[in-house]
């Protein structure tokens, strides 16, 4: 394999395995958010505390548990998922998760209690109202995605214990550029950098323009 | 046949160890403009979110259209959109004039919006504010667009938190001769809250009167402004302090 070849599949590979991990943390990390933003209930503080806390969580120890979890004699051993990319996608959903959840929650709470008053004297039903308030909070879900996006692609420590970094199996960009750098290929590592920069910027770039905000908007 | 939209009896919110509202009686006749009067604080707005169904009575009963809501549960879905409120101040949402009037059409699913939302902002005269961005408009072309979004869905309750407060004369004018017409014209029941005894003069057919918390007085305007029975009522409606 060349290594034009090499770092496309470098690539594909990193944006697959974080893109995934976004996708299945958002699917539960918004929904949480949003419920958390709108419920008042006995334990809400202390499931906010966990989330928090899950922010917070180094990604190595994540990447510890998943390991532990994946092992021949962890209980999710008999999946077979450790050292593939599946792996990589489970310890990315869990450095992900609290970080949409949380960010989403702020932002909806962000959003007055009056909106919804106000959607509901507009005859909106509690599913459109929570749309509705969601909508007002787009820009606060959008940070969400990019936060728990851009903390899932530079991540390394997490991937590296759970995907064993193999050449052309489940080495990605940032395990790439910690290889490079160890063998001394400086010129390789800081390609593969600006790569990891440039797609951090571009999906940005794209996740502005998909909430339909102009890029030239003041 | 019973033509009051609402009757309430013995109702009471309370917040944590405080009344703020308490109402032994009240009915509103059907096609009519009630108005309540009475000091900040003294619980005019939170009765008027107990008749939206926004919150729930601690006691007592609403009756809206013959049925009685005193569960404690939201009413359904359908009763509630026959039920609108404008807020003291509307909170309005991201995007256009048109797109916030169209908002209530939009969650019933109704047809012809864009049809029906030209011919709200002509009635309420802001047709050439249809494109402009809500963070654009003045306050009282904002209060305008909170009663056309409002009346666009033919609401047969409207509820109207002192929605001239903040305005100047002219718009005052403007606002009333909205909530005449759906009145006169569509008979759209309103309760308004407001503490200007001459447009409760202008626009009422029964006037009530809070105070603390507690509908201390209900009348034909007449009767209140002329020869109110309370004391306090007869003080608030020669502009003197009550307390």
């Amino acid at each position: 394999m060349d290594s034009s070849t090499q770092i496309t599949h470098i690539v594909l590979l990193s944006l697959g395995v974080s893109g995934t991990a976004l996708l299945i943390s958002s699917a539960v990390g918004i929904p949480i958010g949003v419920w958390l933003g709108f419920r008042r209930f006995v334990a809400r503080r202390l499931v906010i505390a966990f989330i928090y806390t899950g922010m917070g969580f180094p990604p190595v120890v994540i990447g510890l548990l998943v390991y532990l979890l994946l092992s021949r004699d962890g209980p999710l051993g008999w999946l077979g998922w450790l050292y593939t990319p599946k792996a990589m996608v489970l310890a990315q959903v869990i450095i992900s998760f609290p970080i949409i959840t949380a960010f989403t929650m702020a932002a909806v709470m962000g959003v007055t209690g009056n909106v919804r008053l106000q959607l509901l004297t507009l005859g909106a039903s509690r599913l459109q109202a929570t749309l509705a308030v969601l909508s007002e909070a787009r820009i606060g879900v959008l940070v969400a995605l990019i936060a728990g996006f851009g903390s899932i692609i530079s991540e390394v420590g997490a991937v590296m214990m759970v995907g064993g970094n193999l050449k052309g199996s489940t080495q990605v960009l940032t395990t790439a550029v910690v290889q490079s750098t160890r063998m001394g290929l400086f010129e390789q590592a800081i390609v593969l950098g600006i790569i990891l920069l440039t797609i951090s910027f571009v999906v940005s770039l794209a996740w502005i323009a998909l909430q339909g905000r102009s890029l030239l908007e003041k | 046949m019973n033509c009051a939209v609402y009757r309430l009896e013995g109702i009471s919110k309370v917040y944590g160890t405080r009344e703020v509202c308490h109402v032994e009686r009240l009915e509103i006749p059907r096609g009519s403009v009630m108005v309540l009067m009475g000091p900040s604080g003294a619980g005019k707005s939170t009765l008027l979110r107990l008749m939206a169904f926004l919150e729930p009575a601690t006691s007592g009963q609403i009756i809206f259209e013959g049925h009685s809501h005193s569960d404690g549960k939201a009413p359904p879905l359908e009763v509630r959109r026959r039920v609108t409120m404008v807020f003291q101040t509307p909170i309005f949402f991201k995007g256009t004039v048109e797109q916030n009037v169209a908002y209530g059409l939009r969650f019933r699913g109704e047809l012809n919006v864009r049809t029906r939302v030209r011919k709200m902002l002509e009635a309420v005269g802001l047709s050439q504010l249809a494109k402009a961005k809500m963070a654009s408009v003045s306050t009282g072309e904002a209060q305008r667009v909170a009663i056309a979004r409002a009346l666009i869905f033919d609401p047969e309750v409207l509820l109207l938190d002192e929605p001239t407060a903040n305005l100047d004369p002219q718009n005052v004018v403007l606002v009333e001769e909205l909530v005449a017409k759906a009145v006169n014209d569509r008979g759209t029941t309103v309760v308004l809250v407001t503490q200007n005894v001459f447009q409760a003069k202008r626009l009422a057919h029964q006037v009530g009167f809070m105070l603390d918390g507690v509908l201390i007085e209900v009348g034909l305007p007449d009767g209140i402004f002329a020869d109110s029975v309370d004391q306090r009522t007869r003080a608030f409606v020669r502009g003197e302090m009550v307390y």
